[in-house]
């Protein structure tokens, strides 16, 4: 699971208010190289939020990305955010809910959110 | 077909392991999900400005249609429910995020996220009660409610489906548009039992500019511009029916008749050329 997803997933659980970002629990993280495109880098950066992202970067052990978002883009920045987007991968260890502590299982780099019956 | 899967188990159990690799490695299956992701991608009409998007593939089993959205150059998220489906993709590392999730349960995706969904072959699994628990209306609910959420204005969602019935579609189309999809079916080849495809279209927030024509059957494949024969023959004025002769306002029509002549050729007859004259409205004494 890469950071680009866990800046998307929230908690499911039913009556959930506080439903992300969920946190990270990081047992094994691999890198894996991805070609470099800032056009997707910039289309993507309206949608990410970024305190999240930061946070979850840290918690895979990149601490590289400024807390705050810089305004002019320059070339140095994207490939921070290259890196900690879309070159970091989890690929054991859990998703936790803030509200709830809910564990939601990562194994070989898939989460596994499927949800109990009475969570739904 | 013979039997649908999704009547034999749900859709977890029935890709267990070894389902899971035969579906993988049987070739013809692999070359009709690539075509079937191209043509939903195509459906999904992306802005053509070579960047890549970040698409969700709904049902993405072990990632062959995924590689599809990949080899477009888009980024993909993949969700599915069946943890040996996901294995094999990890297996074939693909390039896409997987998630172990059911999408009857809802996305869990944050709002206007992603810019386009597209699902092979996967929505109609929805329409099953596969537990005591699961009340179809309520997991199709859960799903488009949260597929609108997450898509951003102007994203569209394409399902390519293989509805059991009428009624299901109905189900499927019904809850869609209740969820604020807008949007319709579009229909490959129409007339052929075997190559019929139905694919769902749907749009969330702006109006769509176009809704893509159907593929129809030509001598040229693939090609969708080309203009095909447009329903019955007018009756003109010279030939007006009197109350007193049969009126033939029933009858086979051009259409009916071009097809009759195409599928005689498929089998090998000798059948005359197609002429301005085919299926042309005789006299009545004929």
């Amino acid at each position: 699971m890469r950071l680009i997803v866990h800046n998307m997933l929230t908690c499911n659980i039913k009556g959930v208010v506080n439903k992300f970002p969920l946190r990270i629990e990081a047992e094994k993280v691999i890198k894996k190289e991805v070609d470099f495109n800032p056009d997707f880098l910039r289309h993507m950066l309206a949608k990410i939020e970024w305190k999240a992202l930061v946070d979850g970067a840290r918690s895979m052990g990149y601490t590289e990305l400024p807390d705050q978002l810089e305004s002019e883009e320059s070339y140095s920045f994207l490939k921070k955010f290259h890196h900690a987007l879309l070159e970091l991968h989890l690929e054991e260890g859990s998703l936790v809910c803030q509200e709830t502590g809910r564990k939601f299982p990562v194994e070989k780099g898939v989460p596994n959110m499927l949800l109990h019956e009475d969570e739904v | 077909m013979s039997t649908r899967p999704e009547l034999l188990a749900p859709p977890e159990i029935f890709y267990d392991d070894s389902e899971a690799r035969k579906y993988t490695s049987s070739s013809r299956i692999v070359e009709i999900q690539a075509r079937l992701s191209e043509r939903a991608l195509e459906l999904l009409a992306l802005p053509e400005d070579d960047v890549p998007r970040f698409l969700l593939d709904i049902g993405c089993g072990s990632g062959l249609s995924g590689e599809t959205i990949s080899e477009n150059g888009h980024h993909w998220i993949g969700l599915d429910i069946s943890a040996s489906m996901l294995n094999v993709a990890v297996e074939r590392e693909v390039e896409g995020d997987l998630l172990l999730g059911d999408m009857g349960q809802g996305l869990g995706l944050r709002a206007g996220v992603i810019d386009g969904a597209i699902s092979i072959s996967a929505v109609q699994w929805l329409c099953n009660a596969d537990k005591s628990s699961h009340e179809p209306r309520l997991r199709l609910k859960a799903f488009f409610g949260s597929l609108y959420r997450c898509l951003s204005r102007g994203a569209r969602a394409v399902f390519q489906v293989y509805p059991e019935s009428i009624a299901q579609r109905e189900l499927i189309l019904g809850q869609a548009l209740k969820a604020g999809f807008g949007g319709g079916l579009v229909v490959d080849y129409p007339h052929s039992t075997k190559k019929r495809k139905e694919f769902l279209v749907l749009t969330c927030g702006s109006v769509p500019t176009s809704i893509n024509d159907g593929h129809k059957d030509s001598d040229d494949d693939d090609d969708d511009s080309e203009d095909e024969e447009n329903g019955m023959v007018c009756v003109s004025d010279r030939n007006r029916p009197r109350k007193k002769q049969r009126t033939n306002k029933k009858g086979k029509g051009r259409e009916w008749v071009l097809r009759k002549k195409e599928q005689s050729r498929r089998k090998g007859n000798d059948v005359p050329a197609d002429s301005k004259y085919t299926a042309r409205k005789r006299k009545s004494r004929f």
